[in-house]
């Protein structure tokens, strides 16, 4: 019976050894170094890391190679004699001044980049990067085109508490809904701020990582040497899904990014025409984060049913972290939306709690959405599960706006 | 250590056993070396506390997806996590060892306040409990990394009010604590005990003091204003009234980076006593030592900045900060070959303390390595809240603070109890906890540089392997802290007798005039110092 039990339990840890070695195979993901650079500053980053790397391994085989070498032939064991000096001026001036010249031979190449950092002007690309509890809003203040960028990955593959969740996919929280999108070889300048917490824009192989800090703008840059995709995380904590709001960055051709323009005008007609930015004036005063509706066809009539379909997707994305799929939240912290007072309540007032959030809980203001987005969410709560109060119309979201 | 010194201890403990038994004696004591115990028993039971958060979050982590908590608690758990080991066990564990060893190391009675040692200890108490009970009120423990920053702090309910409670309770209990130290070190030092003869030990606390003097009260202040932007409408880091968060990472950092220096100076003074005693040779250089620790807490209160490259400061704070930062390797440096030059050509001898302060010397200095590297702003910026950092901080605070708090209970206890540990069982402690620590933490280097931020709960499937790593060696390291407690409470309760002074290299005042264990009243007459 022990022994039974012994064998089974030995078996089972080899199974799972098995898997485990097997696993490490398929993504063989023992990387130790930093990513391969994609801009010209993350090539410096890289540079340098491996500068001072450098100088810390030549000082650790240096100062580990006289210790181990002491506690070796030192020992009482072996008969070692204790001498009895110490203080000795000349060393320790010695060793003050020898690793005060090597930092200033680092901060020299150090100081170098940070300069270039911090060199915003003459931008080719403006791009307003506004970050919400948990989203991006990409804003292209030339090009007049702005799209919010949510998680992809879903959640199905996420949780696993109950059951062993879906297979993953190969971007598994590293993959958006709509990429930012950039031209190649274009010095693209980010205006970062933040509509509720502080969140970090953070993109390893574009060498940025940048707070966005609710009420200030702060600016950064980069330029994407070749085409390709980087893909970065959220680096600030900001909350219940601070692990997945991920960042993917598209850089494309200059002609092929033209075109990328164009298609996303075309997807939204009525767009605002482009805001002017005076190019190279880094503004880090305060602003108002007021965020304006994105662009879309005022003239479109919706059934209830189309709203409720786009209602759920909407809903999937921006909502079920906290409140669930299934409308009963995860109270206290995140309230119930099945059975809501204010859910199933006047539309007034629902409309108002979601355009405005609600201070001091982590209900944030979602008027980043669209119009017809919100009618459509909010449609699609009050009509779910055991809701069963009217739809609201992208017109009373709007006129809601204006109040 | 004469008879004579025995026969007159002896006279004058019998004098003195009238003191409160049982829990009385506890509550009420004002005698140094019972609040000494109180407070390294309240730490290690603080210790295993967040040791059981790391070890949840760990579990979390050991693979990609969502398997044991949920992502509000995980956040919850790095936050208390964090305060527990901050607040709760590596400060309380020196103030602990302060309170045994500054008496008896400079030739004093007891404390200089006694009644005010006692309410230090106890007001650290409940502030232990708010924070640990402010799991179960509704909305759960904060959850904002210990950093507390606003604007996502403001968002919580009650708990986010116990823990800022909780802060200012430890605040106080700190400040009174440092007063205590500084005016028994500057007035009770025996005579012919003069500053340039004190025990690096005593040195480097009275220079711990004087920071959190400094420092405690900002960070009260900053958690003050977050109380009054939470209840009273204040808008302190509220840009919408005119506010910036910014504000508060800097008043937050500006106590928050000497505080770090308040948790490894007093490690330095230990590993200072330990290395001399079993190299058998004295300190290689002790003014160069006194004076290298001075300079870090000075430099300690203009590096604060680094925390902080992320956040958009002008090029002019930047640079500042990073040469600010880059100093620091200097006076650390000087530690590190001090301690080299210390065993070069000694007599050595390795045991549990021993090993501890070499494992040390070697972890802290790889931790000194990668500060270097996070120095270089550039390199911060990539490296800023990943992976790469949680490496680093655990490197110079867990085989800083941590191992040398080992080293130091391993050193004294028989000083403390007046048995001896078990050698081959301390020693076993060591191997694990430095085999299971690098396990666990060198693999977020590699982690951070491939960008995996910290405080996440999931992760993408490339960080999958080093997790594993990371979390098998998490639980390695922190089960092998049980054979701490265990040799600790086998050896209180063994009767193996230590002898006065156990080791040979060590000629402090608590070996060579007190005996083991030392009487409950030591240096009711000073001694006098040649």
């Amino acid at each position: 019976m022990g022994l039974d039990m012994i064998r089974k339990a030995s078996r089972n840890a080899a199974l799972a050894a098995a898997a485990l070695t097997a696993s490490a195979a398929a993504h063989a993901a023992y990387d130790v170094d930093i990513l391969p650079p994609g801009s010209p500053i993350a090539q410096q980053i890289y540079d340098l890391h491996w500068a001072i790397m450098w100088v810390c391994v030549v000082i650790f085989v240096i100062v580990f190679g006289a210790m181990f070498y002491s506690i070796f032939k030192h020992r009482k064991s072996v008969g070692a004699k204790a001498a009895h000096f110490h203080e000795n001026t000349t060393v320790e001036v010695i060793w003050t001044v020898i690793p005060f010249v090597i930092l200033i031979g680092m901060a020299y190449p150090a100081t170098k980049t940070v300069l270039e950092m911090k060199d915003t002007a003459n931008p080719d690309l403006t791009i307003k990067v506004t970050a919400y509890q948990w989203a991006w809003e990409y804003d292209y203040l030339q090009d007049g085109v702005k799209f919010n960028s949510l998680l992809a990955t879903p959640r199905a593959q996420i949780e696993e508490w109950e059951k062993k969740g879906e297979a993953k996919n190969p971007d598994y929280l590293l993959e958006v809904d709509n990429p930012m999108v950039v031209p190649t070889g274009k010095k693209v300048r980010l205006l970062v701020t933040s509509n509720d917490v502080i969140h970090g824009w953070y993109v390893p192989q574009l060498g940025i990582n940048q707070y966005g800090i609710p009420g200030f703008v702060k600016d950064t840059w980069f330029k994407a040497d070749k085409p390709g995709t980087y893909r970065g995380q959220c680096s600030q904590i900001c909350g219940k899904e601070h692990g997945y709001m991920p960042i993917v960055v598209v850089a494309k051709a200059p002609e092929e990014y033209a075109a990328w323009v164009k298609e996303q005008k075309a997807k939204a007609p009525q767009a605002a025409a482009p805001a002017q930015v005076a190019a190279g004036s880094p503004s880090t005063g305060a602003v108002a984060t007021t965020a304006a509706a994105p662009a879309e066809d005022p003239n479109r009539k919706w059934t209830t049913d189309e709203l409720k379909a786009l209602g759920e997707k909407v809903y999937a994305a921006n909502c079920v972290a906290c409140h669930q799929a299934t409308g009963k939240g995860m109270p206290p912290a995140f309230p119930a939306l099945d059975g809501s007072k204010v859910v199933t309540g006047a539309k007034g007032a629902q409309v108002a709690l979601v355009l405005n959030g609600k201070q001091g809980t982590a209900m944030a203001s979602f008027a980043r959405l669209s119009d017809s987005e919100l009618a459509a969410v909010i449609t699609y709560t009050r009509t779910a599960w055991g809701n069963k109060a009217g739809e609201v119309t992208p017109a009373e979201i709007k006129a809601a706006r204006k109040g | 250590m004469s008879a004579a010194t025995h026969a007159q201890d002896h006279g004058h403990h019998d004098d003195h056993a009238h003191h409160p038994t049982g829990l009385k004696r506890w509550l009420f004591t004002t005698n140094h070396k019972d609040i000494g115990t109180l407070y390294l028993w309240f730490s290690l039971t603080m210790f295993f506390m967040g040791g059981v958060m790391a070890l949840l979050l760990r579990a979390e982590l050991f693979q990609p997806g969502l398997q044991l908590i949920n992502p509000e608690f995980f956040n919850s758990l790095t936050t208390v996590h964090g305060l527990v080991m901050v607040f709760g066990a590596i400060m309380p564990a020196w103030v602990g060892f302060a309170n045994w060893l500054i008496p008896m190391q400079i030739g004093a009675a007891d404390m200089a306040f006694p009644r005010m040692n006692n309410w230090s200890f106890w007001l650290v108490v409940p502030a232990a409990i708010l924070l640990v009970a402010s799991f179960f009120v509704p909305g759960g423990a904060a959850a904002s990394g210990w950093t507390l920053y606003p604007p996502l702090i403001i968002q919580q309910g009650i708990s986010i009010d116990m823990t800022i409670l909780a802060v200012h309770i430890l605040g106080a209990s700190s400040i009174m604590g440092s007063i205590n130290i500084i005016t028994t070190i500057l007035n009770l030092r025996a005579p012919g005990m003069t500053l340039m003869k004190m025990p690096l030990f005593v040195w480097t606390w009275l220079i711990t003091a004087y920071l959190l003097i400094a420092v405690m009260p900002v960070l009260a202040g900053a958690v003050t204003m977050l109380l009054t932007d939470r209840h009273f409408g204040t808008s302190f880091f509220n840009a919408a009234g005119g506010g910036d968060p910014t504000m508060f990472m800097h008043i937050f950092w500006f106590f928050g980076h000497p505080e770090v220096y308040i948790m490894i100076l007093p490690a330095f003074g230990v590993v200072s006593a330990i290395i001399p005693a079993f190299a058998r040779k004295p300190l290689f250089g002790y003014a160069s030592m006194v004076y290298a620790t001075a300079s870090i807490a000075i430099l300690s209160f203009i590096v604060w900045g680094h925390h902080m490259f992320t956040v958009g400061m002008p090029a002019a704070g930047n640079l500042f900060f990073m040469y600010a930062t880059m100093l620091i390797a200097v006076p650390t440096g000087v530690k590190i070959f001090n301690w080299i030059a210390t065993m070069w050509q000694g007599s050595m001898t390795f045991e549990t303390p021993m090993l501890f302060s070499i494992g040390f010397i070697c972890l802290f200095t790889i931790g000194g390595f990668s500060g270097l590297v996070l120095a270089i702003t550039p390199v911060d910026i990539t490296l800023h809240n990943t992976y790469y950092v949680v490496a680093h901080f655990h490197y110079v605070l867990v085989s800083g603070a941590l191992f040398t708090l080992f080293a130091g209970a391993y050193f004294w206890i028989p000083k403390f109890t007046g048995k001896m540990y078990n050698e081959s069982l301390g020693k076993l402690h060591f191997w694990l906890s430095v085999i299971g620590f690098n396990i666990a933490f060198f693999p977020q280097h590699f982690l951070g540089l491939a960008g995996m931020p910290r405080r996440i709960p999931d992760y993408a499937l490339q960080f999958a392997e080093w997790n594993m790593w990371s979390t098998i060696g998490a639980f390695i390291f922190g089960f092998s802290q049980l054979l701490f407690l265990y040799n600790m409470i086998e050896c209180i309760r063994s009767n193996r007798k230590a002898a006065d002074n156990p080791w040979e290299g060590a000629d402090t005042l608590e070996w060579t005039h007190l005996p083991s264990p030392a009487p409950y009243h030591s240096f009711e007459t000073a001694p006098v110092v040649k």
